[in-house]
């Protein structure tokens, strides 16, 4: 399930600490590595986008994405996992 | 490799959530072929065998991809043989319609369809059979879609079939009175019916087709009539290609997840069909489209040659998006399931006629129109010999789904729920065209030179 191995983690919500922390720290305890990290802050609304490498056999996108789920739940922002392949299907030819 | 950038992902992350961006269906395509007996019984056992044997990991295969790329992927459907083609031998084909029903419950799938007849030249013994069947066959099962083809550029229209199914969808509406004539909403006259139709109800997997594939429809008028908004006032040329840009995008999506559940069902991909398919939902329409162009509703002088516009650009977009590329392919035009269409039916800006005008230039046809209960038989049929000329004629596929709603006069509201959503009941020409259908008899296939 993992050949692709890349997965994009997209947050948005109202800012608040320790948003990056805390999501980086799920990423780290699920064996996922950071590729890029893109983050703003615009009127108050936070927004990241995330690029993990989830290649490793130790990283599972399903459990990787039902605790994202879970902390975004936790602290009232959005937190969507997706395969980077959407995103390279649509914008690459 | 290009990484993907950030304002690549906002903008799918904005398609996804704010135009609605969806893959309307996976389904799969099943051959009956196989379960061909003279045991009625056996008949009915071996189809529903089959058909959840093929599809019993397709709706869990639909929301894992489903989950996995952020995309919804509304329903997940099947489709088989025509029915008349494997059960001739049968004395009962509504049967075979609830074995097919049954096995669509078993998988989980939304809808199941190919309780079919190909009857554009003539119809067998066993086309007839099943066609007499459709009413019972509509009213007792839930999930089962049928569709009859009644002509061809090639063979003509069958007339014989024509005046069959103005009786058929009126007993179809008499059948499922209690639900508003919805039976109707689960049957599609055609003409050039295509093999590989993923969308309801007219799909079926057709007779040159291999035991099994999945093909997917693409949805997303709301992505295309945002992108529109970014060229207000702007020539022609320019909204062509916008719509071209957003239409190859979308099908982007729809490639990959053919992609995707082929290999996961380990089942060859068929086809992805582009076609704009529209939902009662706002933001989901293709009206809306039209009216982007600079029409002040859908409906005005104008419609047809914006719709045209828009057919062709979401092909010549979506074409180079797909390794195959078929089924109906173009823009929908279903009143009771795009808001747009609805409201311009009620204010009267969008009638028959005009509809009809739009079916030469867009996919498909007359499509979830309601009419007035009281409307003769031979009216309904003499609606779908015009739309079969139109499909004959013009080389395309046609098709009608006419609801002549049972009890209902103009103005009055139909309910369907769901994908299905509601429609005005509109008016149809009061003059009869009863001894025009009555002759029978085949309308002969048109010459293809000498083209005015």
């Amino acid at each position: 399930m993992n050949e692709n191995k890349k997965a994009v983690i997209s947050v948005l919500g109202t800012d608040k600490k320790g948003i990056i922390a805390q999501v980086s720290r799920i990423l780290y305890e699920n064996d996922a590595n950071i590729l890029d990290i893109s983050q703003t802050i615009v009127s108050g609304l936070f927004s990241m986008i995330l690029i993990a490498d989830i290649s490793s056999e130790a990283c599972s996108f399903d459990t990787l994405k039902t605790e994202l789920d879970a902390l975004g739940e936790r602290i009232g922002v959005q937190i969507r996992m997706q395969r980077s392949e959407i995103f390279e299907a649509m914008h690459q030819i | 490799m290009h990484m993907i950038n950030t304002s690549e992902i906002l903008e799918t992350l904005q398609m996804i959530d704010h135009q609605k961006l969806d893959v309307r269906t996976i389904t799969m395509g099943i051959s009956l072929f196989s379960c061909v007996t003279d045991d009625e019984r056996k008949l009915c056992d071996n189809i529903y065998d089959l058909i959840t044997r093929r599809a019993e990991r397709l709706v869990q295969v639909g929301r894992d991809i489903e989950r996995e790329i952020g995309v919804p992927i509304v329903n997940k459907r099947i489709s088989v043989t025509p029915a008349a083609l494997v059960t001739g031998a049968i004395h009962d084909p509504v049967k075979v319609a609830r074995a097919m029903d049954r096995a669509a419950k078993a998988t989980g799938v939304d809808f199941i369809g190919g309780y079919s007849a190909l009857v554009q030249k003539a119809m067998t013994e066993a086309d007839r059979r099943l066609i007499e069947s459709i009413p019972e066959a509509l009213a007792t099962t839930d999930l089962v879609c049928s569709s009859v083809n009644v002509g061809s550029t090639r063979a003509g229209i069958n007339m014989d079939a024509v005046r069959l199914m103005g009786d058929v969808v009126k007993r179809t509406a008499e059948a499922t009175a209690d639900n508003g004539g919805l039976g109707c909403a689960k049957l599609v006259v055609f003409c050039n019916a295509v093999e590989d139709n993923p969308f309801m109800a007219g799909a079926f997997h057709g007779p040159g087709e291999g035991d099994c594939a999945v093909s997917v429809g693409v949805s997303g008028p709301g992505v295309v009539k945002v992108a529109l908004e970014g060229v207000k006032d702007a020539p022609f040329d320019e909204v062509a290609e916008t719509i071209k840009r957003t239409a190859f995008h979308i099908t982007r999506v729809g490639q990959l997840v053919a992609r995707e559940a082929s290999r996961r069902l380990e089942v060859p991909f068929g086809i992805v069909d582009l076609s704009l398919a529209p939902t009662p939902a706002v933001g989901d329409s293709v009206a809306a489209i039209l009216e982007e162009m600079g029409l002040e509703i859908c409906g005005a002088h104008g419609t047809t040659a914006a719709l045209a516009l828009l057919n062709d650009a979401v092909k010549k977009g979506g074409v180079m998006a797909s390794s195959h590329v078929g089924g109906l392919s173009g823009a929908f035009i279903p009143v009771s399931e795009d808001i747009g269409m609805i409201q311009a039916a009620q204010k009267g800006a969008l009638s028959l006629e005009k509809l009809e005008a739009m079916t030469c230039v867009c996919s498909v046809g007359l499509d979830m129109i309601a009419v007035p209960g009281d409307t003769p038989a031979e009216t309904v049929a003499a609606i779908i010999a015009d739309e079969a000329a139109i499909g004959m004629v013009n080389n395309k596929t046609t098709a009608v789904r006419l609801i002549p709603a049972p009890g209902k006069k103009v103005g009055d509201n139909v309910e369907f729920g769901g994908l299905l959503g509601h429609a005005p009941v509109i008016p149809v020409r009061e003059y009869s065209a009863a001894a025009f259908i009555h002759r029978g008899g085949r309308i002969p296939a048109p010459l293809h030179s000498l083209r005015n």
